[in-house]
């Protein structure tokens, strides 16, 4: 176990570092400079902020100083918001989509996952096509739409919730709930089919041929077998959820991370672009490595076997 | 031996106990074999769910390809004395907020969406089957290699992939395919290597090996046609995915930009002013959706027809 | 003789697919007597497992459905118990030895804790008794180490430490009758013979009646007191295991015979042919009208084509149906030449 957990540390450090790496080339080599898309600037004018941002130094110069600086968790200032730093856009904006998506990831976990046993247990009752008929849609409407239709209809046309802006906990009821609408959908699927496949396995006949009551069964010998396996994609559905937030933000007003983030690689922000991908990386990295941890710990298999 | 049990012998005369040994061949197959694809065409078309699906899915293309041939208007041809109409009986879908007559819009979008949505789907398979097949095929360190880099490379969140991507090939749509297949290719070289690894000691293989097939020969001509199926399926069910990434990327500003269209850059504009003017948010919200909801449900059904144990 | 505590009778079971109904059992009938080994024999498909699993109604349903027939245990009728009723037979009244102890011991879970659970809802007591029985119901079935293999998961136990496991879990709660579906199937040979005894042993303690179900006739020959002979759903031949080995009826049974290698045979007869039987079980989704078997006979007749034949008793208690038992049949000498225990040691 030991070992195991040093290797998906190893390979995660690599992973932020390749994408640090990548990144910082690849907006390297990008054709333009940002300071020419805003407004008209006199050459020299540009010349000293190239300076001041240290982008006339070589290349290499510049990598070394942004992995040193990196190392002590510093993304350096914004080329485009004079004078803040990367990490005080993430520190001032990161918490409410955090909060955003914690919510929405905490209501769709369970949700999900309760609808997939329920339709499962009633396979080709009204309750299972009914549920399935949910999924199916949760997963073809995209989220703005889902937005868009929830604002209408809950804020706007019968007032029961703010249509817009990030105040109190009622604001954040709606974009929550747009945000999760799909997770739940997906989720209630793999959790039917998991559900329904775990059914078919011999040991939940032994189960059955000691005796035990179907609720017993599904308890302690389905739902445990059926989760497991979904423990690995965890970590990355927590991507769906950052992306879909960048929409909810958007349609609700919610001053999160995401339009610095549209806002910095549409205008050329390196600085910001950089900062906002590898923390975005290493969040994501970060998650998926605990993520693969708990499934080591929950399957005895893989205890065992890594 | 004597015979007590009823009567079942009831009808039978003596001739009937003579021996009939040649009449018949031991091997009666009792029901018809019918060929592979014959077969998953039959299941499909005693679907109803597919043919309904795979309806609107025809009817959707019909209308991407011809009704902006038949439109009188054009899609970027910008009109200010017509900004934001309802739909009326001269702008089917209404008018945008320059003018531009929506139902044109629409189905050049349409085409857009359709076409990424195809080539999103195709673009990574053909890249996993490419180096998945290379990768399973020589196996060694060839194999260790490329596994290695998917490893790795599957960490990287799709977000980073698709910003830098995005940023280095601008926002046409080849731009937003050749994203989704940098993104998409790994999951696929991985099936499709463990596909390969699984079939390249089969005798057949051997077989062709033994004649002196190539390895692309191997794998394209013996390999490939026994995964194929499975193929079809991933390429279905990924057409919804790449055509929401489209929707997506368009919605947040970093895809399809005006005067281009496509159904996700319509949303884009159309749910800034959706209160005001609901129809150029959900018409094509709902053209969205019901795409995405038939192929969808025609995948699940194709999955079906070709591996009839999923089902029961 | 003594106790009849089974009794099946006319037991047909179909499963409703969407391509059709699988007739996978037609019209069975058989007993099993306290104390008694019966065994069920025949090719994989031919509705063996769905007859055990239908008694102690483990088939999901749909879609499988027992159309017609009935399931006297202990002259109690079990066709039409709820699933809620049966929980208190399965496991305590009866219970099964599976065939593959990997996948039908759940992985995530400790041993222990999988034989815990039956013990205490038959037995209705608490975590620690529990756990006392089941550690000496290992010790019972042979582990070298019960109170380690207690904690242990199943995947970290070799496979016949795992199938004892089952057997430690099927004999748990004393049941009367003891399904053991293909037990030594995914054995090698030494540990089949290791479990087959232990088997043997735990009848002779506790006098539970056993259902054997395998294809294996080697096992047969070492458990049965009496042989069922199934083909194509329909039981073609049963009768004391003596009586089925030596007097075989059928021709599908002298198949199953002729196509087993015999040490004895072969010393007796040093060129002794192995037979096979041609072709392959009919499609139960369409019985043929006739014999199931008549496509694969080499003695078909044309009644045999006709009308599906009636059970003739060949001696007290062993039965077959094949046309050739009917008396206008031309006598026929059977190919496994085995008409009594051959030679001096005695009938």
């Amino acid at each position: 176990m030991g070992r195991y957990i040093l290797k998906r540390l190893a390979i995660s450090v690599v992973t932020v570092w390749l994408i640090a790496t990548c990144s910082f080339f690849l907006l390297h080599a990008l054709p333009g400079n940002p300071f020419a898309s805003t407004q008209v600037l006199p050459a020299d004018v540009i010349e000293q902020l190239m300076k001041y941002y240290g982008l006339d130094q070589p290349l290499w110069d510049q990598y070394l100083k942004f992995m040193e600086n990196l190392l002590h968790g510093d993304f350096g200032y914004s080329l485009k918001y004079a004078g803040q730093s990367v990490n005080g856009i993430i520190m001032s904006t990161f918490p409410v989509s955090a909060q955003l998506g914690l919510q929405a990831y905490f209501l769709s976990l369970p949700l999900g996952v309760l609808f997939g046993i329920i339709a499962a247990r009633r396979r080709g009752k009204a309750v299972d096509y009914a549920l399935v008929g949910f999924s199916v849609l949760g997963v073809s409407v995209p989220v703005f739409i889902v937005a868009s239709l929830f604002q209408y209809v809950f804020a706007v046309k019968l007032g029961w919730l703010p249509v817009a802006q990030w105040k109190s906990f009622s604001h954040t009821v709606l974009p929550t709930l747009t945000l999760a609408l799909g997770s739940i959908a997906g989720r209630t699927r793999t959790m039917r089919t998991l559900m329904l496949e775990v059914t078919a396995e011999d040991y939940v006949k032994t189960a059955k041929a000691k005796g035990l009551s179907s609720a017993k069964i599904v308890w302690s010998h389905q739902i445990r077998n059926a989760i497991i396996p979904m423990i690995p994609n965890l970590g990355m559905e927590i991507v769906g959820i950052l992306m879909g937030s960048f929409v909810v933000e958007q349609i609700f007003a919610i001053p999160g991370i995401g339009a610095h983030f549209v806002k910095s690689v549409t205008s050329l922000d390196y600085t910001m672009t950089l900062g906002l991908t590898v923390f975005f990386g290493i969040f994501v990295v970060g998650a998926n490595f605990i993520f693969d941890l708990v499934y080591g710990l929950v399957d005895p298999r893989i205890r065992v076997v890594k | 031996m004597t015979e007590t049990t009823k009567g079942a012998a009831a009808g039978l005369t003596n001739e009937d106990f003579q021996p009939v040994l040649s009449e018949k061949s031991a091997d009666v197959i009792v029901r018809p074999s019918v060929s592979y694809w014959a077969d998953v065409l039959r299941r499909l078309k005693s679907d109803k769910v597919a043919m309904i699906s795979f309806g609107v899915i025809f009817v959707i293309a019909l209308f991407a390809i011809f009704a902006p041939m038949f439109s009188p208007y054009d899609y970027e041809t910008t009109n200010l004395k017509a900004t934001n109409l309802a739909p009326c009986a001269e702008h089917w879908f209404g008018t945008d907020q320059l003018g531009r007559d929506l139902w044109a819009r629409v189905w050049v979008g349409a085409r857009v969406s359709l076409f990424i949505g195809l080539g999103g789907a195709i673009a990574p398979q053909l890249a996993g089957i490419l180096i998945g097949g290379v990768s399973g095929y020589f196996g060694g360190w060839v194999d260790m290699v490329i596994m290695r880099i998917i490893d790795i490379g599957v960490c990287i969140p799709e977000l980073v992939y698709i910003t830098l991507m995005m940023l280095f090939m601008g926002s046409g749509p080849m731009a937003i395919i050749l994203t989704i297949g940098m993104v998409g290719w790994m999951g696929s070289a991985r099936f499709i290597r463990g596909r390969v690894m699984q079939f390249k000691n089969r005798e057949f293989v051997l077989a062709a090996k033994t004649q002196g097939a190539s390895p692309l020969r191997q794998i394209f001509r013996y390999i490939l046609p026994n995964i194929l199926g499975q193929q079809v399926v991933s390429i279905t069910a990924a057409i919804p995915g790449a055509i929401f990434m489209e929707a997506y990327l368009s919605f947040i500003g970093l895809g399809i930009k005006s005067p281009m269209t496509s159904w996700g850059q319509l949303s884009q504009v159309g749910a800034s002013f959706y209160r005001v003017h609901p129809y150029q948010l959900f018409i094509p919200g709902a053209l969205i959706s019901v795409t995405i909801l038939a192929f969808y449900l025609f995948g699940n059904c194709l999955r079906d027809a070709l591996d009839p144990h999923l089902r029961d | 003789m003594s106790e009849r505590i089974l009794e099946v009778r006319d037991l047909a079971v179909s499963f409703d697919t969407y391509a059709g109904e699988v007739q996978a059992v037609r019209g069975i009938h058989f007993h099993l007597d306290r104390g008694e080994t019966l065994a069920i024999v025949g090719e994989s498909g031919c509705g063996k497992s769905v007859t055990v699993q239908t008694i102690m109604k483990l088939l999901p349903s749909p879609p499988a459905r027992i159309k017609s027939g009935s399931i006297l245990y202990q002259g109690e009728e079990l066709v039409g118990k709820s699933d809620k009723e049966m929980e208190n037979y399965r496991g305590k009244e009866f219970s099964m030895i599976f065939q593959d102890s990997m996948t039908s011991l759940n992985p995530t879970m400790r041993v222990g804790k999988q034989l815990c659970e039956g013990i205490r809802k038959h037995q209705r007591i608490g975590a620690e008794e529990a756990k006392a029985v089941a550690v000496n119901m290992l010790r019972e079935v042979g582990l070298p180490n019960p109170e380690k293999a207690f904690r242990q998961y199943p995947h970290t136990l070799s496979g016949g430490m795992r199938q004892r496991v089952m057997i430690a879990m099927a004999i748990a709660c004393s049941p009367k009758i003891l399904f053991a579906d293909e037990p030594t199937t995914a054995l090698d040979v030494t540990m089949q013979a290791q479990i087959l005894d232990l088997m043997n042993q735990l009848k002779a303690d506790t006098g539970a009646a056993i259902i054997l179900i395998t294809h294996d006739l080697g096992v047969v020959a070492q458990m049965a007191d009496r042989i069922s002979v199934m083909y194509a759903g329909e039981i073609v031949e049963s009768g004391t295991a003596a009586e089925v080995f030596y007097n075989p009826c059928h021709p599908y049974t002298w198949g199953l015979l002729g196509s087993m290698p015999s040490i004895a045979g072969s010393s007796r007869q040093a060129k002794e042919e192995l037979l096979s039987i041609p072709g392959t079980p009919p499609d139960l989704f369409a019985p043929p009208a006739g014999c199931a078997f008549a496509a694969r006979c080499s003695y078909c007749m044309k009644a045999c084509l006709k009308a599906d034949p009636p059970e003739f008793t060949a001696d007290d208690g062993h039965m077959a149906r094949c046309w050739l038992l009917d008396g206008r049949a031309a006598p026929v000498t059977p190919p496994v030449g085995r008409k009594a225990p051959a030679g001096k040691e005695g009938a």
